[in-house]
């Protein structure tokens, strides 16, 4: 499927917009199959890039989630907790949280759609 | 976040069963379970995952490759003596067609594996046990029934094992044997003609805490395609998918069903599992017997109980258990979401003082004290047959 052009990709499966929202990949909700749970930072929580900033777990396993970058948190998902099952259903839609990104770019790293679509296609054969 | 990808190959050293092939063509995520490239589930293009495959056999009907277990046969004349020996379940009240629940256990009382014990003859018994623990347990049997006029066999690879489980699962069975499977209660057995093979062994038995059956079937992948395919088109009309170890495991989980190496193991003895009512210490003899007498006048100092989680959370296998002041006091043998009940349950050991229903005990969850409560076992009973 083609990933949308309006944001950047890790090699984590994390995806990050030029105004820092925050979420996982289409790639990964296929992956961790049925998501029951979402734990999230509070707002104001500093992250780390390559740093776990919460959990995505399925009825099978507990995944951390990486931060694609590094920033403060400025927004929280709340309906993630009442409705993990949303990722599943949009995972470019079901946005985690919203950070305040510290240095933009940082994201001149990341892989950009067309690159993370071959990421995924060789290292999955999904 | 990190990702488990399916191998495009087999590992070397990592067993198939002879339905691999078929599972991966479904596009089944691949995971190794004890040594066994195993579908976990199957694809939610196709109508699966471990929820739906779940729901499918606590409303319906799903479909397992087990063939992963092992089967031992014991037969002729002392085979009886020989499975009394090892086995700590009564097996002389079992009439031909008849099976048990059971355990094979350590001189100490401890589980060497748990056991399906079948008597398919006058003198001929079928155990089928773990795969995990499939050498280990034959050359348990074998090594502890030398003295007993008994032929051990491991007929492990023999078989091709799928388990048809849920209510519309004897319906969908019924479809293609001349076997009258009404007739067949729980925890018996019967043989026919299935799919044009003949005399093949049939038990209604699972591991799902549902009605069902378990057939036997030659292991060459031919047949065993073949016959896969046929049951699951056989099930269409009452919504049949093929079901992974995911679904087995939460399918168990909800009916309080031991997994060795977690519930049960070579430290663990019976009164501390709660497996009294299989261990009939009225039988003159059986390996533990003895260590066991003497456990149960010493009392038992941890004990497995059902909880569930009152706060947001999810108990994982592992975790630890601690007290309302932070204290550890146990672990969960399993713990996951429970898609059936909805709610997320764990079983885990505790000391005896804290397995009184209703009591409280925290879960630790990733550092932090996460609070669930000490509920009736099995979480999950399937509503009688009306």
């Amino acid at each position: 499927m083609p990933y949308p052009t309006d944001r950047k990709y890790t090699k984590e499966h994390e995806w990050i917009t030029a105004d820092g929202t925050v979420g996982i990949t289409n790639y990964a909700q296929d992956s961790l199959g049925d998501i029951v749970f979402v734990e999230l930072p509070k707002v104001g929580t500093e992250i780390t890039a390559g740093k776990p900033f919460g959990t995505v777990e399925s009825v099978k396993a507990v995944s951390d989630l990486n931060a694609p970058a590094s920033g403060t948190v400025t927004a929280v998902n709340e309906d993630l907790a009442t409705s993990p099952e949303k990722v599943n259903k949009d995972a470019h839609g079901a946005w985690m949280v919203k950070i305040k990104v510290k240095d933009p770019a940082e994201l001149n790293a990341l892989l950009s759609a067309a690159d993370y679509e071959k990421f995924v296609s060789e290292e999955g054969g999904h | 976040m990190s990702v488990v990808a399916t191998p495009p190959v087999v590992p070397k050293n990592v067993r198939k069963t002879a339905l691999n092939a078929v599972h991966r063509q479904m596009g089944a995520k691949m995971v190794e379970f004890n040594g066994w490239d195993m579908p976990v589930e199957y694809p939610a293009s196709i109508g699966c995952g471990i929820v739906a495959e779940h729901m499918a056999v606590r409303t319906g009907v799903g479909i397992f490759d087990v063939s992963h277990m092992g089967d031992i046969r014991l037969a002729d004349r002392e085979a009886l003596a020989a499975v009394q020996h090892i086995s700590m379940n009564d097996a002389s009240r079992l009439a031909v067609g008849q099976a048990q629940y059971s355990a094979l256990l350590y001189q100490q009382g401890t589980f060497v594996d748990d056991v399906i014990v079948h008597r398919l003859g006058e003198d001929e018994y079928l155990l089928v046990i773990n795969a995990g623990t499939r050498e280990k347990d034959f050359n348990w049997v074998r090594d502890n029934t030398r003295q007993f006029d008994c032929a051990v066999e491991n007929l492990s690879d023999a078989f091709t094992q799928i388990a048809i489980q849920g209510p519309k699962g004897v319906d969908v069975l019924q479809k293609l044997t001349d076997a009258d499977l009404s007739a067949v209660k729980f925890y018996w057995v019967t043989r026919g003609t299935l799919c044009g093979l003949k005399n093949v062994l049939m038990g209604r038995t699972g591991y799902t805490a549902e009605d069902g059956f378990e057939i036997y079937i030659p292991s060459d992948e031919e047949t065993s395609a073949r016959v896969w395919y046929e049951i699951l088109e056989a099930g269409k009309e009452f919504g049949a998918i093929p079901c992974g170890l995911g679904a087995r495991n939460t399918l168990r989980l909800e009916g309080k069903l031991p997994l060795y190496g977690h519930e049960i193991s070579d430290t663990i003895n019976v009164w501390e599992a709660g497996l009294d009512r299989f261990c009939k210490m009225e039988k003159p003899d059986f390996i533990g017997r003895t260590a066991l007498e003497k456990a149960k006048a010493e009392g038992v100092k941890k004990t497995l109980v059902g909880l569930e989680m009152i706060d947001r959370g999810i108990a994982r296998d592992d975790y630890k258990i601690l007290d309302e002041s932070g204290r550890e006091i146990g672990y969960v043998t399993s713990g996951s979401p429970a898609p059936f009940l909805k709610k997320n349950i764990a079983l885990a050991y505790v000391p005896p003082e804290h397995a009184v229903l209703g009591t409280t005990v925290k879960v630790e969850v990733r550092g932090q004290g996460v609070r669930a409560q000490v509920v009736p076992t099995p979480f999950y009973k399937r509503p009688k047959k009306a």
